[in-house]
């Protein structure tokens, strides 16, 4: 029978689509390979597979939370439509001279990446809004006829639309839409003063013809997904996760697939948010490592940290500048090239390098036997003892640890003159040490101090990996989630339906003007619930106001959180304030004698977090039985230890484990450090601290 | 065992002082009030050992201000003298010629202490908005009167800022609130490094960095001069011409690869200009060593040991070794065109390497917008400085094109039109690619760009231009073709000077068109399906297709009809 209790968690991932069902019997999951040809596909297959383990057809299911990479992958091998910019005349390269500079100043032969359209695809009118907002060069409908003319003729499928300052004024931009809709009612259009109403013309521009140009390919996909799914006997709403962490209708998605861009991590935030508040934890750091890239994100108060802008499709090793901007709300995450299959290499001044070119899955990390002949992480994994070679993958993988020493040898150790132990521990001491910098890096740009957090892991090769981080950042605590193999899709199933509205309006606070702050501020609350409301009909929306400050004259704008009162009784002096104790939280000072200003303007309407059940956190009681020992590497000791070895599925409430040890499960291994302990709580999770466990309360023998 | 640990650390912790050091620069971009830094990246952050070796640098920053600020650290020592060095110390200078080449250039080194022993120094520097004087420009005929000089000196002693200094600082400039908050963020941002060097310390249990400074210095020199080793060893001279302010200037530079270093040698350059675009010998060495290192050891981290084989000789009181007194605000120009000269020479020792000659300095110009006088002005009508950053292209590669109006040899950003609107009364009118501007060749010069700038209703102006390759464009290699000149002029066809500061009436608005990067190799011997999408994209004209790439008009009507229907050329 159709409940409302029977959710399902759909994530399409490059490799994988993982589905999570959750039933009032509990949570169901399976992986299946992505079928590129027709994404739905794969989802069809994984429903049914979860529905048969939990006894109900897909007629039961009351509510389905999808997340993809689709959109991310459209617009990274350039998949999308046939799509034409219509500009202000003068600016008909902005997308392509982006910031005129080279994101890598050492290379002679840097390529920069190609602009989504060629310039011949981008259209100009003339027409200018200032930067007041004013009219300066109306808009001549005949000239946008004009341009329609040869956009009817060249048969564009989809029309972006970013005019100068249209954040501001977007009437222009409002008009070209108009005459489109009359003469090309086929044609898909996204105007930027909707799609990304924010200052700065080269990230909005971008973002509006990202959005233009996945919107024909999303939409149809959505579409076929919906009716196949009614195929099957669904009869429920379908809604998507969005890449600001929260979830909004399949209509809104088709109308802005650019906010579905990066929705799977931003699915794995909220699964470790989600721990987070079951733990009550206000300060977690969540580490999601997978075979190519590593994850790192914030989460305070349990909620995930927020941007406006990201880059997707870098092209040159991850590095800053080399991909594209888009300005929409966004979890801010740091994504590094670090994975299990990142490659390892010595460079000219004998430094060991690690990524970010991986071995993918095919051939693999050398130890796969298909051939890989370069060390990975993985390799060095091995050979430091993290993993056991017949028990990966829930042993469906054999893996070789001669092949993984030959590799080490052959492209570390002889170089170095170090032995396959010595390039292993080598390897392993520098891929963490990356993902430690981009986490210390990371905190230090939001004035956080990490030894106040605690570690949340989870994909593949994290448990691997995230003792030894957390020895290097100072972090004292480190959780490991069940499920952690299909944490996104968990994670969508935990979202608030929620929408970000932001608009960039500059106010001096000399020039506070309250009338209109609460007008501004009213609008984007009305425009954000709006949209919630479309999702659901009946709960309580709650209003989130931010507003980006600096001192004026400064580049860089800091968020700052306002409580409703604050927001619509708006006053100078509690605004200077609140600028006030957030700059001195992230620089140490505030700079006397300098005006202040406002820039950009947001609200979040979502809906309330669901009460989460607090877990009763228990003490360590009985010592885990251990299955044997094996001789695992100690990184900070720099040498082998005997480290116990034990298999969490066979671990109690309370059990514990002192390190060195090796906690196995079918899809990963817990490695706990010689420095720490586990407990596993009732939750299943596994809770590694400092210290030696309290022998006082352990019990010998369970 | 214990040689394990240790061998493997040295690599973690040279890794995270390049972390270190990014984390210093990345606070400053953050903190700084300079639209140069905050915007443009004009930037540059180290870290040092006890003798003032430079052994990490941010790859955030700038080239020029590389081998620079790796000098800097050095003269701190010797007149601050080491006895004088307490913890909770900040230094402070913006002499050009012990700093970073202008008085623009604000230079400050805070001494490391941990346990009470000096382990190190960090520095960092960052191009301000205004220091006094004249203001930016090459209108100054000394040093004297391009703005206040401030000489090696404390700015903080044992934590306590120098008010005296302060309050000097803040009656000489314009901004002064600005000025002070740069300081303060070029203090904080070594704070920051120094906190973070203290940690690593005390993780791996160090006193003192003497053995990671050997490890890192003796693998980065036995890297370089592998590389230098490489090189036949052998001599070759460059030489170009550019349009200067009132005179052209001719750099010369003879490359001579020895077996362990190489030196460049500018003698036969041009001597001073009585205008500000002279250049300190200590920016001219960062560029000259910033092209050499690009084209063959790009991949080693500037740091002490890497930069020390590249030598410099150059005559006093030529244009590239200005002496104090000279006008030195706007070396940049001069700083810029050294690349382009080495590289003139070193094509001649190893070919196929370098590019084609490009746009060379950065199209910068900046506004001052006042009330009009010629009529009654509108109430809301004010002053306001506005810099901007723009770029022309840069020269063809041997196997690539030339990058389209993207800034080389400066790793500067330009900024978004938008935020340079709200930064002033000023309108952008155009920004775009100016086709047939790129050098035609085998492979083509990069495009150069059009602006058009006027002011909001109610207000006139001054611009300030410091542009170059007016008279002088960049010139083809092998065959290929030059790259567009510079033009500026009003819109009513006023012409107006490439350099200098240049009234506009009210209503007027300034028609500039940027340089772009010259051709390389025979332009008929470019491929065709380039050519093709070259005109299908508008980067080049028919005529130019015709012209210098010998497409028929019925090839040039087969493209021009495919755009039309939206086919992918």
């Amino acid at each position: 029978m159709k409940s409302a209790q029977n959710r399902l968690g759909v994530d399409i991932g490059g490799t994988f689509t993982d589905i999570v069902l959750e039933t009032d019997s509990g949570q169901f999951s399976t992986k299946v390979l992505t079928t590129y040809a027709g994404p739905e596909n794969a989802i069809i297959d994984g429903m049914k597979q979860v529905c048969e383990k939990a006894g109900i057809s897909p007629g039961d299911i009351g509510q389905i939370i999808h997340g993809t990479t689709l959109a991310t992958n459209a617009l990274i091998e350039r998949r999308g439509a046939k799509t034409a910019l219509i500009t202000t005349e003068g600016f008909r390269d902005v997308i392509e001279m982006r910031t005129e500079s080279r994101f890598e100043q050492y290379d002679l032969n840097l390529v920069l990446p190609e602009p989504l359209l060629p310039r011949q695809m981008r259209f100009t009118v003339p027409e200018r809004v200032n930067a007041r907002g004013e009219i300066m060069i109306p808009l001549a409908r005949e000239a946008v006829e004009a341009v329609v003319d040869q956009i009817a003729e060249a048969g564009f499928e989809s029309v972006a639309v970013g005019l100068i300052h249209s954040y501001l004024n977007p009437a222009h931009e409002r008009m070209i839409r108009e005459v489109l809709a009359e003469r090309l009612p086929d044609v898909a259009v996204s105007i930027s003063s909707e799609v990304s109403p924010q200052m700065r013309e080269y990230e909005r521009f971008n973002t509006v013809v990202a959005n233009a140009y996945i919107k024909p390919l999303m939409a149809s996909y959505l579409g076929r997904l919906e009716s196949r799914l009614h195929d099957e006997g669904v009869d429920c709403r379908i809604f998507l996760m969005h890449s600001g962490g929260g979830i909004i209708s399949i209509q809104n998605a088709a109308d802005f697939p650019v906010r579905l861009v990066e929705s799977g991590p931003a699915g794995g935030a909220v699964f470790a948010a989600h721990i987070a508040a079951r733990y009550g934890l206000d300060k977690v750091l969540s580490f999601d490592m997978g075979g190519t890239t590593a994850k790192i994100c914030l989460i305070k108060d349990q909620t995930p940290k927020t941007s406006r802008v990201f880059e997707v499709a870098r092209t040159y090793r991850f590095k800053k500048g080399s991909g594209m901007p888009i300005s929409i709300p966004v979890i801010d995450m740091v994504e590094i090239g670090a994975g299990g299959g990142s490659l390892a290499h010595v460079d000219s001044m004998r430094q060991i390098r690690v990524g970010p070119e991986s071995a993918g899955s095919e051939p693999g990390p050398a130890c796969y036997g298909r051939g890989g002949a370069r060390p990975a992480v993985t390799d060095a994994d091995l050979v430091l003892g993290k993993l056991d070679p017949d028990n990966f993958a829930g042993g469906s993988i054999q893996l070789h640890a001669a092949q993984s020493r030959d590799a080490l040898d052959a492209h570390i150790g002889k170089t170095l003159e170090m032995d396959a132990v010595e390039a292993a521990f080598g390897v392993a001491e520098m891929v963490d040490e990356n993902m430690a910098n981009a986490a210390r890096v990371h905190a230090v740009e939001n004035g956080e101090d990490l030894s106040e957090y605690t570690m949340i892991a989870f994909g593949g090769a994290a448990p691997l990996h995230a003792g030894r981080l957390c020895e290097k950042l100072g972090v004292e605590r480190l959780i490991v989630p069940p499920g952690a193999g299909v944490g996104s899709a968990i994670g969508f199933l935990r979202a608030p339906f929620s929408f970000e509205a932001n608009r960039s309006v500059y106010m001096r606070l000399s020039d506070f003007d309250d009338a209109l702050i609460r007008e501004l501020l009213g609008e984007l609350r009305d425009e954000a619930t709006g949209f919630v409301r479309t999702c659901d009909e009946v709960s309580p929306i709650l209003a989130e106001f931010k507003v980006y400050m600096r001192y004026s004259g400064q580049g860089w704008e800091i968020p700052i959180e306002l409580t409703e009162p604050q927001a619509m009784n708006p006053d100078a002096d509690t605004f200077l304030a609140r600028f006030e104790e957030e700059y001195t939280k992230l620089f140490g000072r505030t700079v006397a004698g300098m005006d202040v200003e406002i820039t950009v303007w947001s609200v979040n309407a979502t809906t309330p977090p669901e009460d989460v059940a607090r877990v009763t956190v228990t003490d360590a009681k009985v010592a885990a039985k251990a299955q044997g020992t094996r001789d695992v590497f100690d990184s900070a000791a720099g040498r082998f230890t005997k480290a116990n070895v034990v298999e969490r599925a066979d671990l109690m409430d309370g059990h514990f484990v002192q390190g060195p040890a090796a906690m196995t499960e079918d899809e990963t291994t817990i490695i706990i450090p010689s420095s720490r302990f586990a407990i596993r709580q009732p939750d299943g999770c596994i809770d590694i601290v400092t210290g030696v466990a309290n022998a006082t309360t352990a019990q010998k023998g369970a | 065992m214990e040689t394990r640990q240790s061998r493997v650390s040295f690599q973690v912790m040279w890794n995270r002082l390049v972390s270190v050091v990014e984390e210093q620069a990345q606070a400053l971009v953050r903190t700084a009030f300079s639209t140069s830094v905050r915007e443009a990246g004009d930037l540059s952050a180290g870290v040092y050992d006890t003798q003032g070796r430079m052994l990490a640098q941010a790859v955030t920053g700038t080239p020029g201000h590389v081998n620079a600020m790796a000098d800097a650290v050095a003269h701190f020592i010797r007149r601050i003298g080491r006895q004088n060095m307490f913890e909770g110390d900040v230094y402070i200078t913006n002499d050009p010629w012990e700093g970073t080449g202008h008085l623009h250039d604000i230079t400050m080194v805070t001494p490391s202490f941990h346990n009470g022993v000096l382990v190190g120094f960090f520095a960092c520097t960052a191009h301000i908005v205004d220091i006094g004087g004249r203001g930016f420009g090459a209108d100054a005929a000394s040093v004297y009167e391009e703005g206040l000089y401030i000489p090696i000196m404390k700015f903080a002693e044992r934590g306590e800022v120098d008010e005296t200094l302060v309050r000097i600082v803040r009656g000489n400039v314009r901004e002064p609130d600005q000025l002070i908050g740069d300081m303060y963020a070029l203090a904080t941002c070594n704070e920051i490094g120094h906190r973070r060097l203290i940690e690593m310390m005390t993780e791996f249990n160090l006193s003192d960095l003497d053995e990671v400074a050997e490890f890192i210095l003796e693998n980065s020199r036995r890297a370089t001069l592998e590389k230098i080793a490489a090189l036949p060893q052998m001599s070759a001279e460059g030489e170009m011409t550019v349009d200067g302010f009132d005179v052209p200037i001719r750099l010369k530079v003879k490359v001579t690869v020895h077996e362990d270093r190489i030196v460049s040698d500018f003698t036969g350059t041009s001597g001073l200009d009585k205008k500000g675009i002279n250049c300190p010998l200590v920016y001219t060495k960062a560029y000259a060593c910033y092209a050499l290192k690009v084209a063959i050891a790009p991949e080693i981290p500037n740091n002490h040991a890497s930069l020390a084989p590249f030598e410099i000789a150059a005559p006093e009181n030529t244009i590239v070794n200005a002496l104090h007194p000279a006008p030195v605000a706007l070396r940049h120009i001069i700083g810029h065109f050294v690349p382009d000269a080495v590289f003139n020479a070193f094509d001649k020792i190893v070919p196929g390497v370098v590019p084609a000659e490009g746009a060379g300095c950065l199209c910068n110009f900046q506004v001052s917008l006042r009330p009009r006088r010629d009529a009654p002005a509108p109430a809301h009508a004010r002053r306001s400085e506005v810099l901007t950053f723009n770029s022309g292209g840069s020269g063809a590669r041997p196997e690539f094109d030339g990058l389209n109006a993207t800034a080389f040899p400066s790793g500067v950003m330009t900024m978004p039109i938008e935020a340079t609107e709200h930064a002033g009364p000023v309108i952008i009118w155009r920004k775009e690619l100016r086709p047939d501007s790129g050098g035609a060749g085998r492979t083509r010069g990069g495009l150069g760009q059009y602006m058009e700038v006027g002011a909001m209703e109610g207000h006139e102006f001054d611009i300030q231009a410091m542009f170059d390759r007016g008279a002088h464009p960049a010139r083809g290699s092998r065959g290929g073709l030059d790259g567009a000149p510079t033009t500026i002029a009003q819109d009513d066809g006023t012409p107006m000077r490439v350099k200098g500061k240049q009234f506009v009436p009210h209503g007027r608005k300034v028609v500039m068109a940027f340089p772009g990067g010259a051709g390389y190799g025979d332009p008929k011997a470019r491929d065709k399906a380039m050519i093709r999408t070259d005109l299908a994209r508008g980067y080049i004209s028919a005529e130019s297709a015709m012209r210098d790439y010998g497409l028929s008009e019925t090839e040039i009507k087969a493209v021009q009809d495919a755009v039309s229907k939206g086919e992918i050329v």
